[in-house]
């Protein structure tokens, strides 16, 4: 037990979710007769809900200051159709139509943070104004039909990386080169990190926990690299896999290790405390609407350019499949609690079961209630930990009360 | 024999995953007694209470407890308090929207034909406010209560359940000394009603004055019990007791040297954020040195955490007029970043809800306020950040297993030392330190004190806000009393003395012996 605490670094609660994400997938391989760890499903997988997993890093920041961002869906549909109608009807270039769609997501997101930050009307309420305002703009400015996208937009909503170099490899080229890249980053990073440590420090951490490490995410990444690499000739790592990769590290880095992710954590965890510390509370929440907006408007682009066309009802409930990756991530309600990392693991659990179920002929209503159910056990089960004494994130914010009459 | 006693708790076991926070305590409260409990944070009083109460309901300990003659057994709470006892918590638990008789009546209602009897309880409310001498209305929402007379109320709550056994965990924590006279001078009413009483207290003239009997609790044991006669308690054995060791002088010596001044206000005018119209500082002016601790006497309602909170950058009321100095130069500090750059720091009265992130780790508490120290590259690095906070916690002497502890997990006086790490990080000149040593025990206020004198030798001005005049008399160089936003003297080490500042808080009149400024 020490030794995997030793490799995998003190709190092991944050694995819990990722040994349900690795026994579900498991499950759903085994009873679907290995329909499911296939490269084109894997690839489906990935693509297919990538927008959500998006949309899901900005909702963990919004969730972590202590709000929730309702209007997500909306807006993702409303910016998806800015960019449709732009491109079809003012004839303007993809890119330049995908500008005007981001600049959208900045002025939605600058108009909630201004309702939040500067009027002080919470965040439900904001948001709940925003659901509806963008969807009846979505449905008003097209009319209700549907108005096609800009065809290059499918290579961001559902393209590939391009096929080069030898074929001896066996694999895609470009997903195998992205799979050595990650490897030897993690590696660097690895290393840096301990010996800036030592150096500081004088501490000299044991080197076999790390060799561990490195092998066990040598293992991850080299396996997912000929999965995703193996598929038919001509598809590989999915673009928009390789876009949330790239969010994924900017957000985590965002999070965990700038003064405005430390804000977004002092602010929801508490509010005067981080007002008497010098944060600008009115600004980190501005930022924060602002981004999750930003990054609404980035998954609406995507998703038109994977379904080729713009819909009047894009982005309908999206909002709940985001919040719901954010707390099967162990997020807490009150604000405060919650990684980028753990939130894609939710999200991730969340992709499986719609496509594990699918794969076994589920439909899409006991799909729906097994998603409901799921939700609840992941809450419960962190809650659960909190009443055997053990801390796990959600409970830590229930332990909260209890410390402060205990230690009196 | 048996008679003489309404309570014994024998042979109390209380483990929480394997560590014993009560071992083999036995309790014996007489009848008619008001019995207090003393013991640092984290000795284990609390717990005995809610053993006591059922909140730990019966079977989840070892040992007995015989009420009234009988041995107990409390499933919850619900079911001690329809034995008669009462536990009125130090965090009131009343509802701020509700009215005074709502609250009372709380899980109580008077019940007619399944509605509930307003009369009646408004009828019954009177009767007791009118017999407690509290001169509210039973309509007043709880909201416009000061603190004090909520804790009246809460006690009234409890009488209106017919209470025989009141127990109250630092009654006067929150209050002033106006307002904690008041209230022990009713719990001392309440004996002659038959009521029994058991007090946790730090203070030790409190426990004095009304106590007819004293409990020491360390380290989860009873160390001893003894009457008190003639309102006369030995302090020093009740400290020695306490903490194991005697703490010959509560303050520690300190020849201060005081240099230029560091930090000056002029002429501080500040509006009431909730009641326009109603200045909460008045034209304050005062200056500190630098090496100096300069202590900031008040009643409660004063406004001294509001001065503070406003001159640390406009973070409380509506500025109007008045200006900053730091070593001699004109600042405007418009936000608390800039107050912070400028030099200050701001170490609240208001731990957990002002002072701490609960959430955070010792090493991110640390760093909070400085985060841009601890930088590379545009981010945080972990191991300096790391380095910076085992050298904090080594520096100020903070128990804990590791920095990346959770501050939640901390006892009081180590979750002050890592809200104090914080402060310094930012390495300020000017160092605010508002009630620093609240809710911690004697021996870590000890510490803290020697800290404070160690800040001031750096060449730091402090600020000290203190609602306990010994502490302000033990550590100032100087005093500023304040009332109603107002300084209304200012007395230096050797001229004052408690009652010459109870007299400089309590009046407007510029009292002999204190020339402003």
């Amino acid at each position: 037990m020490r030794a995997i605490k030793k490799v995998l670094g003190g709190d092991l609660k944050q694995y819990a979710m990722i040994v349900v994400l690795c026994s579900l997938i498991i499950i759903f391989n085994i009873a679907s007769g290995g329909k499911m760890v296939t490269p084109s499903n894997f690839q489906n997988l990935l693509s297919g809900n990538a927008y959500v997993l998006i949309l899901a890093i900005g909702m963990l920041m919004v969730i972590v200051v202590g709000h929730i961002d309702l209007a997500v869906g909306s807006v993702a549909g409303f910016v998806g159709m800015i960019v449709a109608i732009s491109a079809r009807d003012f004839n303007l270039p993809w890119g330049a139509a995908v500008l005007i769609g981001l600049a959208a997501g900045v002025i939605i997101g600058a108009w909630q943070g201004f309702f939040l930050a500067k009027l002080g009307i919470p965040g439900f309420i904001t948001t709940l104004g925003g659901m509806m305002i963008f969807r009846g703009a979505v449905i008003w400015i097209s009319k209700s039909i549907s108005v096609p996208a800009p065809p290059e937009l499918k290579f961001f909503g559902a393209g590939y990386l391009p096929e080069w170099g030898p074929a001896w490899t066996g694999l895609n080229n470009s997903t195998l080169l992205l799979g050595i890249i990650a490897f030897a980053a993690f590696i660097w990073m690895e290393g840096n990190g301990s010996r800036r440590k030592a150096k500081l420090t004088g501490q000299r951490g044991e080197v076999w926990p790390s060799a561990i490490k490195i092998m066990l995410i040598g293992a991850v990444i080299g396996y997912a690299t000929y999965l995703f690499g193996s598929g038919r000739p001509g598809t590989s790592f999915p673009v928009p896999g390789l876009i949330l990769v790239i969010l994924i590290i900017v957000y985590h880095t965002i999070t965990e290790r700038t003064p405005f992710g430390r804000h977004i954590y002092a602010v929801g965890g508490n509010k005067g405390a981080a007002a008497l510390s010098g944060v600008n509370v009115k600004k980190v929440y501005f930022l924060t609407m602002l981004n999750m907006s930003l990054l609404a408007a980035l998954a609406g682009i995507m998703f038109i350019g994977r379904s080729t066309a713009a819909g009047p009802s894009d982005g309908t409930s999206w909002e709940m499949d985001a919040i719901s990756a954010v707390f099967i991530g162990g997020a807490a309600v009150s604000g405060g609690i919650g990684t980028v990392r753990a939130t894609m693991i939710g999200g991730l659990v969340m992709a499986v079961l719609n496509n594990g179920l699918m794969l076994l002929g589920v439909g899409a209503d006991r799909t729906q209630v097994i998603k409901g159910l799921v939700l609840l056990a992941a809450v419960a089960f962190d809650v659960y930990n909190k009443t055997q004494g053990k801390s796990s994130i959600i409970s830590r914010l229930f332990q909260k009360k209890e410390t402060a009459a205990e230690t009196k | 024999m048996e008679a003489d006693y309404i309570l014994q708790m024998r042979n109390i076991t209380k483990t929480f995953n394997g560590i014993k926070a009560l071992d083999d305590v036995c309790l014996d409260v007489k009848r008619g007694d008001i019995h207090s409990i003393c013991g640092e944070n984290g000795a284990g009083k609390s717990t005995l209470m809610k053993v006591l109460s059922g909140v730990y309901p019966h079977g989840s300990y070892e040992g007995k407890i015989i009420y009234q003659g009988k041995e107990a057994v409390f499933k919850d709470i619900k079911e001690s308090e329809n034995a008669g006892i009462v536990i009125i918590h130090q965090e009131l638990t009343m509802i701020p929207e509700l009215s005074v008789t709502e609250n009372i009546f709380m899980g109580n209602e008077v019940v007619k034909n399944c509605l509930i009897d307003w009369e009646a309880q408004r009828h019954r409310v009177t009767e007791l406010l009118v017999s407690m001498g509290l001169n509210v209305s039973p309509d007043t929402q709880i909201k416009h209560l000061g603190v004090g007379q909520q804790q009246l109320v809460e006690i009234a709550k409890a009488l209106s359940k017919n209470v025989k056994l009141l127990i109250l965990d630092e009654p006067t924590s929150a209050l002033n000394e106006e307002d904690s006279a008041n209230l022990l001078r009713l719990i001392k009413g309440l004996k002659e009603r038959g009521i029994t009483g058991i007090m946790i207290s730090h203070k030790l003239n409190e426990i004095a004055a009304i106590s007819d009997a004293v409990t020491v609790i360390r380290d989860g044991r009873v160390i001893e019990t003894y009457p008190v006669v003639a309102g006369q308690v030995d302090e020093d054995r009740i400290i020695r007791s306490m903490v194991g060791r005697s703490i010959e002088n509560r303050y520690p010596e300190h020849v201060s040297n005081p240099k230029e001044v560091m930090f000056e206000v002029q002429n501080w005018r500040v509006e009431d954020p909730r009641i326009p119209g109603r200045l909460i500082c008045k034209d304050v002016s005062f200056n500190v040195r630098a090496g100096e601790v300069v202590g900031f006497a008040g009643l409660m309602g004063a406004g001294r955490t509001e001065l503070m909170r406003s001159l640390f950058g406009k973070n409380y009321g509506i500025y109007q007029s008045g200006a900053i100095s730091i070593k001699g130069e004109k600042v405007k500090l418009n936000s608390v970043e800039a107050a912070i750059r400028a030099g200050l720091a701001y170490v609240s009265e208001d731990r957990k809800n002002l002072g701490l992130n609960l959430l955070d780790s010792i090493a991110k508490t640390t760093v909070s306020a400085n985060l841009r120290a601890v930088l590379r590259n545009g981010l945080i690095d972990p191991a300096l950040e790391y380095k910076v906070a085992e050298e904090y916690r080594k520096a100020l002497g903070t128990k804990a297993a590791s920095v990346d502890a959770g501050v939640s997990t901390l006892s009081g006086g180590n979750q002050q030392k890592v809200v104090l790490a914080k402060w310094l990080f930012p390495e300020p000149d000017v160092l605010i330190l508002d009630e620093p040593t609240r809710g911690i025990d004697v021996g870590a206020k000890f510490e803290i004190y020697s800290l404070i004198h160690k800040f001031a030798d750096q060449g730091k001005a402090v600020l000290l806000v203190s609602s306990e005049l010994p502490e302000l008399l033990g550590m100032s160089d100087r005093i500023y009393a304040l009332f109603e936003g107002a300084i209304t003297g200012m007395l230096s080490r050797g001229e004052y003395t408690q009652e010459l500042l109870m007299r400089l808080m309590t009046s407007t009149s510029k009292a002999e012996g204190g020339e402003k400024k």
